[in-house]
């Protein structure tokens, strides 16, 4: 890996006055108009003492069904005559979704079911942003039985099985799927750093 | 827990710094980011995680979906979106300042065509948020948020407002810094990035928790804006010049390290 030469900017907190200025109108409906595989995922996330987090932002990125990482532009779709928002056209497909937490923690992102890429398990990254980190946490949202042996996933098989359910996401009985972030304590989640 | 004085916050930003500063002697490297956990900022007392991070190895794994990055173009921003002060039928009161500089990786290369979102307080100090009962007045011209894409020498410029320093209830008389945050992206998710740019000599960055979590001196340097005469433009603006490096390894890197 070559020497980096030039020294990073520090990261600070994202603070409690995002809501004013990253969330955006359709931000978590990243999936095309009636797409057949829509995934629709939500969760809760939680502090320490198992309270509700209500001032977090989260951001996916992935691939689409293919296993592509998309290029496509479109994801705030701004409205030139009045400065507001013209939402997602229903078509392209960005791979990326923002949501900020509600009053009581919850959040929903409606995008699409991600393919596998070079013997990954498919699976989304996720940056998750609030008051109170001084800095963002990385995470995946993984497909559930991405942890069933065998575990081919590189990720998922370095990590004791506790700590791998973190990362999966559970189906539920009408189609959506549950991931919650616990940011500390009992089953907190598994963050990730990249070297 | 009772809330605590300044004094007992500046000792404990002391107290953080001397730690870092030690363990720097014994021989750990220097680090750019604030820890997770800083008691310094009460808030992140529940919200740090106190598991290490779990390393994943980009080296080995050119098809990490974390080694891009979404992209956004000319429909994600308008043509205002650079210009907080004409967002509005008229103009903002305040100080009017641009901001602009280079947005890099850490070879020092630009970063192309890549979204930078940015939001403040007014002149004031105060949000345009309904959680933010600061009673500073609102400015029915000016709501603080800005957007721009980088050009391709990696170059940003905002107009807006100096924003003002504003109280929160961090400990007792805690007062922000000036500052405006930022929100970035690069070309690997890897390098996504939010942070704050401040003002040269502002006499609370001492006293801030939240530019201090920064442990290292010259790394919180970094978060401070340069005045740069050249960049104001007579009777109209003062210009400052901050340049930001995204942290994080790249596809670029890892492929020039083969």
């Amino acid at each position: 890996m070559t020497t980096p030469s030039a020294r990073p900017t520090p990261a600070q907190t994202v603070g409690p006055f995002h809501g004013c200025a990253l969330p955006f109108p359709g931000g978590g409906d990243a999936a095309p108009a009636g797409h057949p595989d829509t995934l629709v995922l939500h969760g809760h996330v939680r502090d320490g003492a198992g309270a509700p987090v209500p001032d977090a932002l989260l951001e996916f990125w992935g691939p689409g069904p293919d296993g592509e990482l998309p290029r496509a532009t479109g994801s705030l779709r701004r409205d030139p005559m009045t400065g507001g928002f013209l939402g997602r056209d229903g078509i392209g497909f960005t791979g990326f979704a923002r949501v900020a937490t509600d009053a009581d923690g919850h959040w929903a992102v409606r995008t699409l079911r991600p393919g596998a890429r070079g013997g990954h398990a498919p699976h989304l990254a996720v940056c998750v942003f609030a008051r109170g980190l001084t800095r963002h946490l990385f995470t995946r949202v993984y497909l559930p039985a991405a942890d069933r042996e065998p575990i081919t996933d590189p990720l998922l098989a370095a990590l004791p099985p506790e700590r791998r359910a973190t990362l999966v996401a559970v189906a539920e009985p009408r189609g959506s799927h549950r991931f919650d972030i616990r940011l500390q304590g009992a089953a907190e989640t598994v963050f990730l750093e990249f070297a | 827990m009772a809330t605590a004085t300044q004094s007992e916050i500046d000792h404990e930003i002391a107290q953080a710094r001397a730690t870092y500063e030690a363990s720097v002697a014994g021989g750990a490297a220097r680090t750019a980011q604030p820890a997770h956990a800083y008691p310094p900022y009460r808030s992140t007392a529940l919200r740090h995680p106190r598991q290490p991070l779990v390393t994943v190895a980009l080296s080995q794994d050119p098809e990490a979906v974390e080694l891009a990055s979404p992209a956004f173009g000319g429909t994600d921003v308008t043509a205002l979106d650079h210009d907080l002060t004409r967002q509005h039928q008229g103009a903002p009161l305040g100080e009017r300042i641009t901001v602009s500089g280079r947005l890099l990786d850490r070879s020092g290369r630009p970063v192309r065509g890549q979204l930078i979102e940015i939001w403040q307080a007014n002149a004031a100090g105060r949000y345009a948020h309904q959680l933010d009962q600061h009673p500073a007045p609102l400015d029915p011209h000016f709501t603080g948020v800005g957007r721009t894409l980088t050009g391709d020498d990696g170059g940003y410029a905002f107009t807006t407002i100096k924003p003002g320093a504003y109280p929160w209830r961090n400990h007792t008389g805690a007062w922000r810094p000036a500052h405006i945050h930022f929100s970035l992206f690069g070309t690997a998710f890897t390098q996504r990035l939010i942070t704050q740019m401040y003002f040269p000599g502002d006499p609370l960055f001492a006293h801030d928790p939240i530019l201090q979590s920064v442990t290292d001196a010259a790394a919180r340097e970094r978060l401070v804006a340069r005045y740069d005469h050249d960049r104001s433009e007579p009777e109209w603006s003062l210009g400052y010049r901050w340049d930001i490096v995204l942290d994080g390894p790249t596809a670029t890197w890892i492929e020039e390290g083969r």
